[in-house]
């Protein structure tokens, strides 16, 4: 509901317009294909170019960019690939030593003699804590984005809007000390709550003790992902054409029904790739959840029990006393989070397109 | 179906700025009035005001009174929403929902009413785009996105979907401004359809449309930029076009000034 005495000028205007229409677009379509192809040299006399057409320059900038551009899409290619060469190089003889199923096994022992170690608990973990971070975030960042779109006034959005970002300026090892020292504290008693009430679901069983848990990690990675999943959404929401929301309002429509009617729909595409965004974000982060997680290598549903690990936070614990063995394991981890990560954006471009032929032809 | 409207006073304003002062009519039900004046002059404000459109803006308020059959529109105790359905409105540029398909965009205000029977629905939708000279056209696609039609026919799948809720008055604000003669003379045509179950008041800025289309006429203007909007006659259209009683109003249709 932006824009507020232009647009009703416009309206006022509109009609007029049928008249120049016509006229306009003719001329104006004309317009860009002229100076297309040519670079003009203002040697040949009058800009408008009297006289012949001068030669096309054998070197200029227009050239010296284009190179520049492809030097630079170049770049990208040659990284990834070299990135690719080292860490495949490095991961494969670590792997070959191993002496236990990289993916069944559940321990991290590569500094051994006799090297073991395995991804399952690793990567479980790693989902698990985004994928419970997203489960908090997601709600919440739709709220305020909404909040801060259409309910708030504009000057309070702006305001909230920037602290919102602020947060996502604070580094992650500033999230990861604040979890540790202090959050665990209440997040220890909630544990304990949640076990005396709801000890029966195996997600809150066990008998503590509680706090370093993947309950904490995913919290403080919840609040780490929210900024990015609401800065987004509210930009997303913001562009929501207002004729929409006016037709909605006009047709007697509350402000949660035209949210529900214009709002939402339009924005879904947008939010979608808000949240996978969140979600890379939460299955890349690293020295936070290192600090908060208790660190074990078992695959369990017992999210308030101490323990819980991910790739990235094993390789930040255990990067230092690691041997030559012990960084190809912890490369190949590596290896596996992109594979995940990868898997996750695929997924969620399918979901966009798909959603997107859906809306287009939506029954 | 159709209700008498009466304006008293009414003043409108964008924040400081006032837009149209002391606006007095009636509007007869089922009747075509055509609001006309040059840019600016407060006629889509005046429009807006009636179903309380105007005050979506931020910093936009009404002042004065404006009735529908008796009952004040700006009454504390009356439920916006409800003043909404009752004065459906089409608006400058088709705006049918884009995620929509025809069908959806259609029975968009019933199911914002809580209709949700498919039964229901699927008659309304067929007698709404029936109504709207539209049936034939997108019977078979009526699945299909509603953004996929010609301009024309999204006006007219607009004014289908003003319509299915079965308002008491349309009203439009420049509806054929952004369509083509053809379009414009189909939208025309349903407008002269309409006014027997309607009170249809639309904003032009074509006089041959407000002369062909309309009972009565309103003609609005400023004094100069920045002054709000007044109303300088209002009469039949045959008496407007022809035999105005204002001078101004008569500088107005023979082109010599706005």
């Amino acid at each position: 509901m932006g824009d507020t005495p232009p647009r009703s000028a416009d309206a006022g205007t509109g009609a007029s317009r049928v008249i120049t229409d016509h006229a306009r677009p003719a001329g104006a379509s004309a317009r860009p294909a002229e100076d297309v192809p040519t670079s003009r040299t203002p040697g040949g006399g009058a800009l408008g170019g009297g006289g012949g057409l001068p030669r096309r320059r054998a070197f200029g900038a227009e050239r010296a960019f284009r190179g520049l551009t492809l030097a630079a899409g170049t770049a990208v290619l040659v990284v990834i690939v070299a990135i690719a060469v080292f860490l495949v190089a490095k991961a494969v003889p670590a792997l070959r030593a191993n002496t236990v199923s990289f993916w069944t096994f559940e321990g991290w022992f590569p500094n051994d003699p006799e090297p073991r170690f395995g991804i399952g608990a690793l990567a479980f973990g790693t989902v698990l804590s985004a994928v419970l971070a997203l489960l908090v975030a997601v709600p919440v960042a739709l709220g305020i984005a909404l909040y801060l779109s259409h309910y708030a006034p504009r000057r309070l959005g702006n305001a909230l809007g920037f602290l919102i970002d602020l947060l996502a300026a604070v580094p992650s090892v500033v999230f990861g000390l604040w979890g540790r020292d202090y959050f665990s504290g209440p997040v220890a008693d909630l544990s304990a709550w949640l076990n005396r009430y709801f000890g029966w679901l195996p997600l809150f069983g066990g008998d503590g003790p509680y706090g370093a848990s993947m309950l904490l990690g995913a919290l403080v990675l919840a609040i780490m992902v929210l900024p990015i999943i609401t800065s987004l959404s509210r930009e997303v929401f913001r562009q929501t054409p207002t004729a929409n929301e006016e037709a909605a309002l006009a047709l007697g429509a509350t402000r949660w029904e035209m949210i529900r009617t214009a709002v939402l729909p339009y924005g879904r595409p947008g939010v979608i790739a808000a949240v996978m965004l969140g979600l890379g974000r939460a299955l890349g982060e690293t020295i936070a959840l290192a600090l908060t997680l208790g660190i074990t290598f078992n695959i369990s549903f017992n999210i308030i029990d101490n323990g819980g690990n991910t790739i990235a936070a094993n390789i930040a614990n255990a990067f230092g006393e690691a041997n030559d063995t012990g960084r190809g394991a912890l490369i190949a981890s590596g290896l596996m989070l992109f594979a995940i990560t990868l898997i996750v954006n695929i997924t969620a471009r399918a979901i966009i397109h798909r959603r997107r032929e859906f809306t287009e032809s939506a029954a | 179906m159709a209700k008498r409207i009466e304006a008293t006073n009414v003043t409108a304003y964008y924040g400081a700025f006032k837009a149209i002062e002391n606006i007095n009519m009636t509007v007869e039900p089922k009747t075509v009035t055509a609001l006309i004046g040059p840019s600016g002059c407060g006629k889509s404000t005046f429009l807006r005001s009636i179903n309380r459109m105007h005050e979506v803006l931020p910093g936009a308020r009404v002042e004065g009174s404006l009735t529908i059959d008796g009952q004040d529109v700006y009454d504390r105790d009356v439920d916006v929403t409800a003043v909404r359905r009752m004065i459906g409105m089409v608006f400058q540029r088709p705006n049918p929902f884009p995620t929509m398909s025809i069908f959806e965009n259609v029975v968009a205000g019933l199911r914002l009413n809580g209709v949700k029977k498919k039964s229901v629905l699927t008659d309304a939708a067929e007698k709404a785009l029936r109504a709207a000279n539209l049936w034939d056209e997108v019977k078979d696609r009526l699945g299909k996105p509603g953004a996929g039609l010609s301009g024309g026919q999204q006006q007219r799948l607009c004014i289908a979907r003003t319509i299915a809720v079965e308002p008491q008055v349309v009203l439009m604000d420049e509806p054929c401004s952004a369509l083509d003669p053809i379009s414009t003379l189909a939208i025309e045509e349903l407008m002269f359809q309409l006014k027997d179950q309607y009170t249809i008041i639309i904003v032009t800025h074509n006089m041959q449309q407000a002369s062909r289309v309309s009972d009565r006429t309103a003609f609005f203007s400023i004094e100069k930029t920045g002054d709000p909007g007044r109303l300088i006659e209002y009469d039949n259209t045959q008496k407007i076009f022809t035999n105005p009683s204002v001078k101004k109003t008569e500088d107005y249709i023979t082109g010599r000034f706005g």
